[in-house]
């Protein structure tokens, strides 16, 4: 698939398809994403945005994307095709596409990037994410009030801050409502690998936990939970086909509304390099529906998390907080910057183990 | 870190459930390499096998006719390879790897109506008597059928090399296809079965991950799988019983490594995660010191005129 779109674009630019656009013609938009658009889960939601923008704006506009791009020099040369067969705006969907966004970004003045989650801009670099922390301060809470054995598993990607900020958001949470919970942590350095996240869960499991929270992208071990008979949350996307006795609620990427105002924005000449940082109140992040298996008191209490950062009264991370080494970090009340968060590089008390280094 | 929380036989357990997948794809690629072809294609065709697999299982409802399929995907995809490099003369390298694409992209065709279908749980040895006995039922007794039926294709495998005419043919072909074709043998026939077998093992390996190990069946789930199996072949030296050792360090290492994270010992992750592929490697290059070469006809183009 991969190569048939590579030749494509090859195709394109030889025809020079890439030339000059003329006033009328649709704006090409790329998209590159770091797994297949079938992982049902992160780069499954990416996708969903980009036929937002085609519902949205029909032959207006014309998509194209690259699947399972490698994070690191493929990202640059399959952006750098894209660029030169006219893409006038690219969203780079990873993490790790950072520094070949910025290099591609260089050499490509006059087209516009939108990068996922890092933090490196440029005049024509913005980037984007979404504040994921607070969906797992809902599940956390949920989790901590579901686990019997007051073991939750959490099956992490990579030690990035993206990640490190989620699992200090659940565990606060948990242990707010369930001061006994212990968090294990398994760290399988992948997005995607189905049967390396299920060995994964298997091994939680056999470690007596009995809700798994994942940071990864396929639902491998919400069917892995599934079969043995314990809970889970959806990632990235809802999930609930592979889980559904297992799948306690999930947290939705929802990056349409966002990609198609960005669209707009460069079809009207109004396009600034930005950082946009939106969470469950601009709806960004969306808790999926509640199950049968979740009490009516956790329902709602979980439901007043999700209403309390809507309306901004609570924040996830809410002092007091100390670091793991028991450091203070937040003094009661105070609520954690923009700046600590998006660098965060430690884990919070409580949490045992190491942050991969 | 409590060190006694990790169970032993349930470490094996999930060690040779983990391997299983890689060490059906490998013990194919071994036979097709001992024929004197190298196949790229071990991704492409598990990746098939694991959709046919699964198709054909959630279809019919029997895991055992999801099995033949899954044989019967690979396997057909390999003849494509194989008609290829052995009537077209065309590149091995360049042709396997465009297989792996082809695969990669073809079961993400066929896969699109799977996607969160459970499939029949697949059968386990289920006997009582057995699954009870203390470590030994748990960690080696109670597996699904086709983890014994990996080791009897290994058992078959080496017999077939090690013992039998047909196999001293096979590995003539792959030694020497001049003087093999010299001699009355039919180069291309016999690599072209080589061929096909290891594409159905390297389907049933697909299969084994869609069926049993996730299972489910999700767009590229095999992730790399294939390409571990290749390169197990190449540090088994061609060898059977290798591959299975090597297939169950790299398995057993991942596994292993996956529940010190989970009981939360303090080794720094990063040499937990490389670690299956040191491990694996180092035992095998050491292992290999036995001055063991490849086929020497592996992946030269064959054609009776020269």
């Amino acid at each position: 698939m991969k190569s048939l779109k590579t030749i494509a674009a090859g195709l394109a630019l030889a025809l020079g398809l890439s030339g000059a656009a003329h006033a009328g013609d649709p704006l090409k938009v790329g998209f590159i994403y770091v797994g297949p658009v079938g992982d049902l889960g992160w780069t499954y939601q990416h996708d969903q945005g980009r036929k937002a923008i085609e519902k949205a704006y029909g032959d207006k506009v014309e998509t194209t994307y690259v699947e399972s791009v490698p994070e690191g020099a493929d990202a640059e040369r399959v952006m750098t095709q894209m660029a030169l067969s006219g893409a006038k705006l690219i969203f780079a969907t990873s993490f790790g596409y950072m520094d070949a966004v910025q290099n591609v970004a260089k050499k490509f003045p006059n087209v516009k990037f939108e990068h996922a989650t890092g933090y490196k801009r440029a005049p024509n670099v913005s980037t984007y994410s979404a504040r994921f922390y607070e969906g797992r301060a809902v599940i956390g809470h949920i989790a901590g009030k579901m686990t019997k054995t007051n073991k939750i598993g959490y099956i992490a990607s990579f030690p990035i801050p993206e990640v490190i900020r989620g699992i200090n958001a659940a565990y606060l949470a948990a242990k707010k409502v369930n001061p006994d919970v212990q968090f294990k942590i398994v760290w399988v350095f992948t997005w995607f690998d189905p049967a390396k996240e299920a060995d994964a869960a298997n091994a939680l499991i056999e470690q007596g936990v009995d809700v798994i929270m994942q940071h990864t992208d396929s639902p491998a071990a919400m069917t892995i939970a599934e079969k043995k008979g314990i809970y889970a949350f959806g990632q990235a996307s809802d999930m609930k086909k592979f889980g559904p006795n297992a799948r306690l609620t999930s947290i939705i990427d929802n990056w349409a509304p966002y990609y198609v105002q960005e669209v707009k924005a460069v079809m009207d000449g109004t396009w600034k390099s930005h950082d946009t940082w939106d969470g469950i109140k601009a709806g960004m992040v969306k808790i999926g529906e509640f199950s049968d298996k979740i009490p009516d008191d956790v329902k709602k209490s979980a439901q007043a998390i999700i209403d309390g950062i809507e309306s901004g009264k609570l924040h996830p991370f809410t002092g007091p907080i100390n670091k793991q080494d028991g450091t203070p970090w937040l003094k009661a009340g105070e609520v954690a910057d923009d700046g600590t968060l998006a660098g965060m590089n430690f884990y919070v008390e409580g949490i045992e183990g190491k942050i991969p280094q | 870190m409590d060190l006694s929380a990790i169970s032993p036989a349930a470490l094996i357990a999930a060690l040779i459930a983990a391997s299983t997948p890689i060490l059906l794809a490998a013990i194919g690629e071994l036979v097709v390499e001992k024929a004197g072809v190298l196949n790229l294609g071990v991704e492409g065709m598990m990746i098939t096998g694991a959709i046919f697999g699964f198709a054909a299982t959630v279809e019919t409802g029997s895991p055992w006719l999801g099995l033949l399929a899954a044989m019967a995907g690979g396997a057909i995809l390999s003849l494509i390879f194989a008609v290829l490099t052995q009537y077209f003369l065309s590149n091995q390298v360049a042709t396997g790897l465009a297989l792996t694409l082809f695969g990669l992209g073809f079961s993400a065709l066929v896969g699109q109506g799977y996607t969160g279908i459970k499939p029949p749980a697949f059968p386990h040895l289920n006997i009582a008597a057995l699954n009870d006995i203390p470590f030994w039922g748990r960690a080696f007794l109670s597996h699904d059928y086709l983890v014994y039926l990996s080791i009897l294709l290994v058992f078959v495998v080496w017999y077939y090399l090690k013992y039998t005419r047909s196999g001293l043919i096979l590995r003539a072909v792959g030694e020497n296809h001049d003087a093999a074709h010299a001699i009355g043998y039919n180069v291309t026939r016999i690599r072209l079965l080589a061929v096909m077998f290891g594409g159905a093992c390297a389907g049933l390996g697909g299969a084994y991950l869609s069926l049993i190990q996730v299972p489910q069946w999700t767009q590229g789930m095999t992730a790399g799988a294939g390409w571990i199996a290749l390169a197990l072949v190449v540090f088994a030296s061609w060898k059977p019983w290798r591959v299975v050792l090597g297939a169950y360090i790299f398995g057993g290492v991942s596994i292993l490594q996956l529940n010190l994270q989970a009981v939360g010992v303090n080794i720094p992750v990063a040499y937990l995660s490389m670690a299956p592929y040191i491990v694996t490697i180092v035992v095998l290059v050491i292992m290999s010191g036995d001055r063991t070469s490849a086929p020497a006809s592996l992946g030269r183009v064959f054609h009776a005129s020269n």
